[in-house]
């Protein structure tokens, strides 16, 4: 560290300095209660974990193993696709072999945000719409699945008839909040949708007569084949799989459709299109694309993403709520899109899978996750901000080195 | 007072062209930094309404105005001249972080505020006005009014309208952007600290995350009024104010007869947002902005 570089540190010694002091002043008695010192402990292990994480992260990009691994993606994608979903389809017979079945729940959850981000990524990273609602389409999915098998009574197969009504259904919100939102620029649009995330949270609570407000909905019916309801447990030769395995399964099923889906989209004209107008609406309209098309489209693609992924989450937990689709639930979705990498379908599939476990090895820290959490964003933008796996075409389009 | 915490909205919008999603906890953050000092002063000579509430509300402003610097320095200013996604998420990134941080420091449960100047000025049936009313409404109009000033007539003020317009034109000029951002989040942080301690002295409760709807409908105000444009975030303000308690009335009362939608309130703050934004995205006051490439 060279001597300005030091004068400006201390610097900003001083005012770090009263911060602390004026937040060690709000921790006295008067105003907090007690302040226990398990948590000057907690944040004391807190600093080592972040300080091993960073020195994990700074040897990792030195050797460059990200890259090696990204070239071995490229190389043989094939391959490296087919590993990776061996690994994923024996994760949860490993997991059931050592009785941690919550874990299997874990990645099945995981495999909802892979849809999820998946399908924001369509609309944030490919057409470039900054949605910040978007658990609202989330909301709205699994509300309509937890109503319909509620309400109208639990039929056999009717579950598998809602994965389409609502992906219908939240395309058509979709479209709804798309149309009179085509003027606006990217952080007005940011914030409609954050409004219309919110007053769709605000719905589910106060509608009491439809979504029982905040009480939420049990007994959401659940997945059945023929007479078999996937909710059961069921043996294979010496396996036994519960239900959490078996949704976990269906649900691998469909998040890769979506990702096979946004693949295809993505190299198709619409994708190609989504791209243009990101890059430069004016170029890309002078072009011949219909921009207005684009978008409406790109709004409700994404949200039939979100409308199937509610289905599923309904479905497996059985029980909806508001609180599962607050603004932090967007922002965590939003999250999986930016650290994954925008526009870059592998990045959602490893960021969507990586957010949802992390909290959960993190439980130990309790109430610092979030604060974490928040750190990491800001921290994650300044250090990397093209995400973990950057999109190639994205590189290529910005002129740095593809990896 | 929604108009204050649109101040610091539209100020930083208007610099920056940034959304500071952070804001509503930088507000939230003055509340209990004016709270500490009252708990402070209580028992103490000074605890009376006309010296305790000056101090807390000096006090707050600069802390505040330190935090807001902070942040700026260590989120935000990395990121200047990034992609605007980048800056945004960051933001988020930032509130969540000031959100937990002030839940841990704090605790979960709503904290009392002391009453001050709750005695009635005025009262006629139903209708009672409160020292505490007026109060809020002068202090808003004066820190307006100050600001407005500020920004139109000093050399700082004529240093921040150049850097708005054109960060390398300014700074060609030799304006230090850097310093100038700097104190355009000084001011917001401290308009904020105000508004934080009004809203805890009005409604007597101020909790860690009272921020956030705070600063969404802050931010509406901020839009409703054209953002980045100082008279139209006090105009903007005052109407969403008005109409968020005039409109539920209204709809409530015959010939509409829904007395439900005051669960809907907060819903109505969204509402006039999408619809100022889909009529006129550049709101009351606000020029034409082209769209930039």
């Amino acid at each position: 560290m060279n001597g300005p570089r030091a004068a400006t540190w201390l610097l900003w010694a001083g005012p770090a300095f009263v911060l602390a002091w004026v937040l060690g002043f709000l921790l006295t008695p008067e105003v907090r209660g007690l302040a226990e010192p398990q948590d000057f402990a907690g944040l004391a292990g807190l600093a080592a974990l972040a300080a091993i994480a960073w020195c994990a992260w700074r040897a990792l990009d030195r050797r460059g193993l990200l890259t090696v691994f990204d070239e071995a993606r490229h190389r043989a994608p094939a391959q490296f696709g087919l590993s990776v979903l061996l690994c994923a389809a024996v994760f949860p017979l490993i997991l059931a072999q050592l009785g941690k079945y919550y874990w299997i729940h874990v990645g099945a959850l995981s495999l909802i945000y892979v849809i999820l981000a998946v399908g924001l990524n369509l609309v944030v990273g490919f057409a470039g719409l900054l949605v910040i609602g978007f658990a609202a389409f989330y909301g709205i999915g699994a509300y309509a699945a937890a109503i319909v098998t509620t309400e109208v009574g639990d039929l056999p197969h009717m579950i598998w008839l809602l994965i389409p009504a609502a992906a219908v259904l939240s395309a058509a919100f979709g479209v709804l909040l798309g149309v009179p939102t085509l003027r606006l620029r990217g952080d007005y649009l940011a914030i409609v949708t954050l409004g219309f995330g919110e007053i769709t949270r605000i719905v589910f609570t106060n509608w009491d007569t439809l979504t029982r407000g905040p009480r939420g909905i049990s007994g959401v019916g659940s997945f059945q084949i023929g007479g078999w309801n996937l909710m059961h447990p069921l043996d294979v030769g010496p396996l036994r799989l519960d239900g959490d395995t078996q949704y976990y399964y269906l649900i691998l099923a469909a998040a890769l459709l979506g990702v096979f889906l946004a693949h295809r989209l993505n190299h198709s004209r619409i994708g190609r299109a989504w791209v243009a107008m990101r890059e430069d609406e004016l170029a890309a309209r002078s072009f011949g694309i219909d921009v207005a098309r684009c978008k409406i489209l790109a709004f409700a693609i994404g949200a039939a993403y979100a409308g199937v992924a509610g289905v599923f989450f309904g479905s497996l937990q059985g029980f909806v709520d508001p609180t599962s689709f607050s603004f932090l639930e967007s922002v965590l979705i939003l999250s999986m899109v930016v650290l994954g990498g925008m526009g870059s379908l592998s990045g959602s599939v490893v960021a969507a899978v990586l957010l949802v476990i992390l909290p959960e090895k993190l439980q130990m820290l309790r109430d610092y996750r979030m604060l974490i959490f928040g750190l990491l964003m800001i921290l994650l933008m300044i250090v990397r901000p093209q995400g973990l796996i950057p999109s190639r075409r994205r590189m290529l389009e910005l002129g740095s080195r593809p990896g | 007072m929604y108009a204050l915490v649109a101040l610091g909205y539209t100020l930083v919008y208007g610099i920056i062209e940034l959304i500071n999603f952070a804001h509503g906890e930088i507000v939230t953050f003055g509340a209990f930094v004016g709270l500490a000092v009252l708990a402070a002063l209580a028992g103490t000579p000074l605890s009376a309404a006309a010296t305790a509430l000056p101090a807390a509300f000096l006090v707050s402003m600069a802390v505040t105005a330190l935090l807001g610097v902070t942040l700026e320095r260590f989120a935000y200013r990395p990121l200047r001249g990034a992609d605007r996604l980048m800056a945004l998420i960051s933001a988020l990134g930032a509130s969540i972080f000031l959100m937990n941080a002030m839940m841990l420091a704090i605790g979960r449960d709503s904290k009392p505020f002391p009453a001050y100047l709750s005695e009635p000025v005025l009262q006629r049936g139903d209708l009672v006005v409160r020292q505490l009313d007026l109060f809020l409404i002068g202090l808003t109009i004066l820190l307006c009014a100050l600001l407005d000033l500020f920004v139109r007539r000093t050399r700082i003020g004529r240093a921040m309208r150049s850097v708005a317009q054109d960060q390398e034109a300014a700074r060609m000029c030799g304006v230090s952007v850097n310093a100038t951002v700097s104190i355009t989040f000084v001011l917001g942080s401290a308009m904020g600290a105000a508004a934080g301690i009004l809203n805890g002295l009005y409604y007597g409760v101020i909790r860690f995350d009272m921020g956030f709807l705070l600063g969404i409908k802050a931010f509406t105000a901020a839009v409703l009024g054209g953002i980045g444009n100082l008279r139209g975030a006090v105009v903007g303000g005052f109407v969403l104010g008005i109409s968020e308690s005039l409109i539920p009335a209204i709809l409530a009362a015959p010939p509409f007869s829904v007395p439900e939608i005051f669960d809907y309130k907060d819903a109505v703050a969204f509402g006039i947002l999408i619809l100022v934004l889909m009529v006129k995205p550049s709101g009351i006051l606000g020029e034409e902005v082209p769209e930039k490439a």
